[in-house]
């Protein structure tokens, strides 16, 4: 097994002492080379599971590991890309893509790396702009290419075309898509959107809110590429629907 | 109209008020000189290097203090912003330090270093420190969490993501902290000398005032306010604009 989340539990402790658990008993076995997407109503805590396999949120109880190496830290061999971009305004594109590779390559290397990179996301044309000076949708994929720059083993991905419209988000899938067959990355791709996890993944994990836990593994066993095959589609997103209608219910119902 | 125009056509019509005024003796010209009588005091005052000297000194001392300011300014800024501790003790007092005129440090600072350039050059120090402080504090504070995140995910940590990360995402701050820095220190620069001795363009203007030389008072006096609105628009607000608009602010 490649990637292994064991009994995993995270609670947060807020200033009244009063304790909210986040993630409650959480498994999760990854095999490598598998694109999986974590779907879950707002507040399941899909994305503190991301945080948490990144490095950058402690775990209350339970255990990680890539690789048989257990996770307590950021590393290079876990590449995140965030909702937002996260670009450094004060870089260019290229300098962007360079930032994780400057003290482990020289800059010629560095260079030769991430125009590899910006060219698997078409943006070789753009090395010398700044970030400011593209759209939401150049920026996002500056930033896969950056986490990819780095040769990181995971992918992790946190609701990153959320912030896109439409025309754009479906665009940025088909060439996602296509990274993750020439790259064989193993990607953990965090969305609440239905479609996208089944139009991308190979298997969806289906989480329920309050405490966030993991409610179904639905294996997407469609051949790619998927829009060819609406109707098996609609059979999974029914069944997927079939878990989450109680807890966006749930969700809703708090929130009145 | 364009505004450069504009701004001409105000000048051109208030020295010609002012002319007007002194022509038909509205004011003494032992009180207010005429435009006339401050352009030929400024020309003897290049012409006799009175006033070349009096501004290379000035210079010299508000490059000495600046600097030393915003470097100071920077440490300590950075020291505030990283230590809870130093925040609540150092901090709050610059906030008290800061809203008193660096001027009136001069009778202490006179007693220190004596009657000399130590004296103004100390005051220009005390007038920009304590802004640069707070600004690189407020720069280093106010860091987006998602470009700290970012760089630990590509594997920066400490001194390297501080030096690569927090630091230049906080550049907007330092301008504007190095900006008003400056205005600081060239107000109190003008003040220390004023009050203390020379040379310099403060001392030159006291001096005028001593020998009743209202016209070389008000040439000085122009001369203060066009450098410090020069340095401000030509230099430090143009700055301000290009890191503004690459920093996507």
């Amino acid at each position: 097994m490649f990637l292994e989340v064991k009994d995993l539990n995270k609670q947060f402790t807020d200033q009244n002492n009063s304790t909210t658990t986040v993630l409650s008993d959480i498994q999760l076995d990854v095999e490598k080379g598998e694109f999986i997407s974590i779907l879950g109503p707002s507040g399941c805590g899909k994305s503190t599971l991301l945080s948490i396999v990144a490095g950058l949120t402690t775990a209350t109880s339970g255990t990680i590991t890539i690789d048989g190496h257990s996770i307590t830290q950021p590393g290079k061999d876990r590449g995140m890309v965030f909702q937002e971009p996260a670009l450094f305004p004060w870089l260019t594109v290229k300098e962007n893509v360079i930032f994780p590779l400057k003290k482990e390559m020289s800059k010629s290397d560095a260079v030769a790396q991430a125009k590899k990179y910006l060219k698997m996301v078409q943006l070789t044309n753009y090395l010398d702009h700044y970030p400011h000076e593209l759209s939401g949708g150049m920026q996002q994929r500056v930033s896969i290419a950056r986490a990819l720059a780095m040769d990181p083993t995971l992918l992790l991905m946190d609701e990153p075309f959320g912030a896109l419209d439409e025309q754009t988000r479906s665009r940025l899938h088909t060439q996602l898509e296509s990274i993750w067959r020439d790259t064989k990355k193993t990607i953990l791709f965090v969305t609440h959107s239905i479609t996208e996890s089944i139009k991308l993944s190979d298997r969806i994990i289906v989480m329920g809110t309050q405490p966030g836990v993991i409610l179904t593994d639905i294996k997407v066993d469609i051949p790619r590429p998927r829009e060819e095959h609406k109707q098996e589609m609609i059979e999974i997103e029914e069944h997927v629907m079939h878990y989450l209608k109680k807890e966006i219910d749930k969700v809703v119902s708090g929130e009145l | 109209m364009k505004p450069i125009f504009k701004r001409i056509l105000f000048f051109v019509i208030l020295i010609g008020f002012w002319s007007l005024g002194s022509a038909l003796e509205w004011w003494s010209e032992i009180i207010f000189p005429s435009p006339l009588s401050v352009w030929q005091s400024f020309i003897s005052g290049i012409a006799d290097k009175t006033l070349i000297y009096g501004l290379v000194a000035s210079f010299r001392r508000l490059a000495v203090g600046l600097s030393v300011s915003l470097l100071l300014g920077t440490s300590i800024g950075i020291l505030i912003a990283k230590s809870k501790t130093a925040d609540d003790t150092i901090g709050s007092m610059l906030l008290a330090l800061q809203s008193v005129p660096s001027i009136v440090w001069l009778p202490l600072a006179i007693m220190w270093f004596g009657l000399n350039e130590k004296a103004v050059i100390f005051i220009v120090i005390l007038g920009g420190t304590f802004v640069m402080a707070l600004n690189i504090r407020t720069g280093i504070k106010n860091v987006p969490p998602l470009y700290i995140k970012a760089a630990r995910t590509m594997g920066s940590g400490g001194i390297d993501l501080f030096r690569r990360v927090i630091f230049p995402a906080s550049i907007p701050h330092v301008v504007t902290g190095s900006r008003l820095a400056w205005a600081f220190a060239w107000r109190a620069l003008m003040a220390g000398e004023l009050l203390s001795t020379g040379p310099g363009l403060g001392y030159t203007l006291r001096y005028a005032s001593d020998f009743g030389n209202m016209s070389l008072v008000i040439g000085v006096m122009i001369i203060i306010g066009v450098i410090g609105a020069i340095v401000d628009q030509f230099i430090f607000q143009r700055i301000e604009k290009n890191v503004a608009k690459r920093w996507g602010l």
